[in-house]
């Protein structure tokens, strides 16, 4: 975070003084805690907005009471109920396996937000593989969900924990395959760079050229799935299977798996907003990051809108149209857009 | 739960009786295979309440109450069997308009319990708007219902040789406004709902009762219509003057995938609430005069013999077979419940289904379990 080390040096006094690594790594450890607060607080927003959204599309309100204007503290009164609870752990769980779980899937969600370009200076950390390592982390979720379901010692939870995994690992290559069709114009795989490679006016955005436009959607059907959304929400299938790989959480461990879906709805329209949208880009009279946060707050309403209009579908019918519809897809795009790079030999933004 | 390990990979799940989508305490033995289930064993009991030993202690009208209470979705039609079996044993004839309120009420709660059926039905499949849709228009005919009798579920409104309680002043002008702007949202129910892929995809070839399953396992209703077969028993059996009325029996037609699937089933009920729409604009046109309880005796005692009625409820075919010693009391009423029926049918269908398969089967076939324990 070169932006904060910066201000760093220039506002704080004896900031200088300090060894250079320390100088690089309290910055870093303050963007950190910055993603980790809104990590943290978009989740509260996000299932208050949920909650108005799916209110206002049934014909009803939502929460109206709590905290006067439109029940917007209901959530903290949620999370401040959630801290109170009894912590159960059932008698045959495996302890260690079962406390580790909702972090593990917290973990794998947050740790992707460090390389997030919010503008052109507030980024954590821009790593030259950023889209790479941004993969990587995001599959360390599976794992947390697959040891929540075995560690909880339910029939059901092991039911749902498979299922999540099977879905997420089936829809992570489409989605992986779509990013690739970004990467391939750019020529790089850092974030800056790719929202760099968007700048220019709003047409430049890769929303709006041709092989990408396709990729967007298998990118944005695929996350849906990763992030266990509707319709693609069989591992939390209320009515099927009480609730999934989490039957067994209660209080504060299940509130860790709830901020971790909505921390990751987040992060997968951010990372849709970064390859597609023209991250941080907009017009001048608000700052970058409004603009981003703007857009990932589109892509993330639209995920709700989608969740309470569609039904379910069924875990054979998911393994589907992620092997047999978009996996061929995205394979075509891919080759679509090296044929196009080569054609236009990387100057597609001229 | 036990984990009973069998010869092979089969896993004991059991799915209630406390369960989201059973639609009541409903338990289901599933001895599965991964994700494909081999044998369904449905366990019933749980809501076991005694009606039919109640019958044998109380006079013939205070049953009434308690018929209410065995389908407690579709009340009206309940007790609008027992009393047309009792009027029956007494040889009672019933005025004109109190076989038109009857036809009227039996076609408003038709349309409640079709709401609730269809609501349900879309929240097991995942999609939870339809569900409060349904909902919000089911509370506007309980409206209706409680200011006609003062109950929204358990009305105890059809006695033996007549109704308890006469229309308000307003409630034609009411129903009327509640249909006009009703019929939309059938169509708007289509739209998000009945043509939804995804839905036909979870519905459609899942669940298919033939016809030679449905007559074997004695299916009635709209489980049965959905398999192709036109019988209703308000067209076959016409009772409180159905004859003269003009209305379809819509059946299922196979219109996705095979003949007799879930989504045929749903399909019925949906063209079933229309055609109930017809049939209540009929009533109300032809309203006659007359007082509601001028045929009601004060003291209900037959001579003695036995009955066997028959009603179309929004499940199927209700029986009642009363036998009656002669005494202020009846012998016996024995209730032959639709859904009890069509819950036997279960284990044939679910073979190989998957688990989510099981859940739209079931509600599919609309089972109410105060219907089947009683």
């Amino acid at each position: 975070m070169e932006y904060l080390r910066q201000v760093l040096l220039q506002k704080v006094a004896g900031f200088d003084q300090l060894p250079g690594s320390l100088q690089v790594f309290i910055p870093m450890l303050l963007g950190c805690l910055l993603c980790l607060g809104l990590v943290a607080l978009f989740p509260l927003f996000a299932v208050w907005l949920e909650r108005k959204v799916s209110a206002h599309m049934q014909d009803r309100l939502g929460p109206m009471r709590v905290g006067g204007w439109h029940g917007w503290a209901q959530t903290i009164a949620d999370g401040v109920k959630l801290l109170l609870k009894e912590d159960i752990i059932p008698a045959e769980a495996d302890r260690l396996l079962f406390k580790l779980a909702p972090i593990v899937v917290f973990v794998g969600g947050f740790a992707a937000f460090v390389v997030l370009p919010f503008s052109d200076q507030f980024i954590v950390s821009d790593l030259n593989i950023g889209v790479l390592y941004i993969i990587a982390i995001s599959s360390l979720g599976v794992v947390g969900i697959i040891m929540a379901g075995w560690a909880s010692n339910n029939k059901y939870a092991l039911f749902g924990g498979m299922r999540a995994a099977a879905q997420i690992v089936s829809y992570e290559i489409p989605t992986m395959l779509a990013i690739l069709t970004v990467v391939i114009p750019v020529g790089s795989l850092s974030m800056q760079d790719i929202v760099r490679a968007q700048s220019g006016g709003i047409f430049n955005w890769f929303i709006f050229q041709p092989v990408t436009f396709l990729a967007f959607w298998v990118f944005y059907i695929g996350t849906l799935a990763e992030v266990n959304r509707t319709p693609f929400d069989i591992p939390e299938a209320e009515s099927e299977l009480v609730a999934g790989y989490h039957t067994e959480y209660s209080g504060m461990r299940f509130a860790f798996f709830f901020l971790a879906e909505y921390a990751n709805m987040f992060l997968v329209s951010a990372i849709g907003v970064t390859l597609f949208w023209g991250g941080w880009q907009g017009p001048t009279w608000l700052p970058g990051p409004i603009w981003f946060i703007l857009k990932a707050m589109a892509l993330v309403f639209v995920q709700m809108w989608l969740r309470w209009t569609l039904p379910r579908l069924r875990v054979d019918q998911l393994m589907y149209v992620s092997w047999k519809v978009l996996l061929p897809i995205s394979f075509i795009l891919v080759l679509a857009a090296g044929i196009l790079a080569l054609v236009t030999e990387g100057h597609l933004n001229e | 739960m036990q984990v009973e390990a069998y010869a092979g990979e089969e896993m004991i799940l059991n799915m209630g009786p406390q369960h989201p989508s059973t639609h009541g305490v409903l338990r289901l033995e599933l001895e599965t295979d991964g994700e494909i289930v081999k044998k369904v064993i449905p366990h019933i009991g749980y809501l076991h309440r005694c009606f039919e030993k109640h019958a044998e202690k109380i006079d013939y009208l205070g049953v009434i109450p308690f018929c209410d209470r065995m389908d407690y979705i579709a009340s009206m039609n309940n007790s609008l069997g027992y009393a047309l079996a009792i009027e029956k044993l007494l040889q009672l004839e019933v005025n004109q308009r109190v076989q038109t309120l009857r036809i009227l009420m039996a076609e408003l709660n038709r349309i409640a319990s079709h709401l609730l059926s269809i609501g349900t039905y879309a929240m097991d499949i995942g999609s939870f708007t339809p569900f409060l849709h349904c909902f919000r228009e089911r509370e506007k005919v309980l409206d209706l219902f409680e200011w006609l009798c003062g109950a929204r579920l358990l009305y105890n409104y059809n006695w033996v040789g007549g109704v308890s309680h006469d229309l308000p002043t307003g409630f034609i002008e009411k129903t009327r406004e509640f249909l006009r702007q009703f019929e939309p949202v059938i169509t708007e129910m289509d739209k998000l709902l009945s043509y939804n892929k995804i839905f036909i995809e979870r519905t459609a070839n899942v669940g298919i009762i033939t016809e030679k399953q449905a007559f074997s396992h004695n299916v009635t209703g709209p489980n049965l219509r959905g398999s192709g077969i036109r019988w209703d028993l308000r067209k076959e059996e016409p009772y409180c003057g159905y004859e003269t009325y003009n209305f379809e029996i819509p059946v299922g037609l196979g219109k996705f995938g095979s003949l007799g699937s879930c989504w045929d089933r749903y399909y019925v009920r949906v063209r079933e609430m229309e055609q109930s729409i017809q049939l209540i604009l009929q009533a109300l046109d032809r309203l006659p005069e007359g007082d509601v309880q001028e045929t009601v005796p004060k003291r209900i005692k037959p001579s003695k013999g036995e009955i066997y009625d028959r009603t179309e409820t929004p499940r199927g075919e209700l029986g009642y077979y009363v036998i009656s010693d002669g005494g202020l009391i009846p012998f016996r009423v024995k209730v032959k419940s639709p859904c009890f029926t069509v819950l036997s049918i279960l284990p044939s269908i679910a073979k190989g289904a998957m688990v989510a398969d099981i859940i739209a089967i079931i509600g599919s076939i609309d089972i109410v379990m105060g219907e089947i324990d009683r």
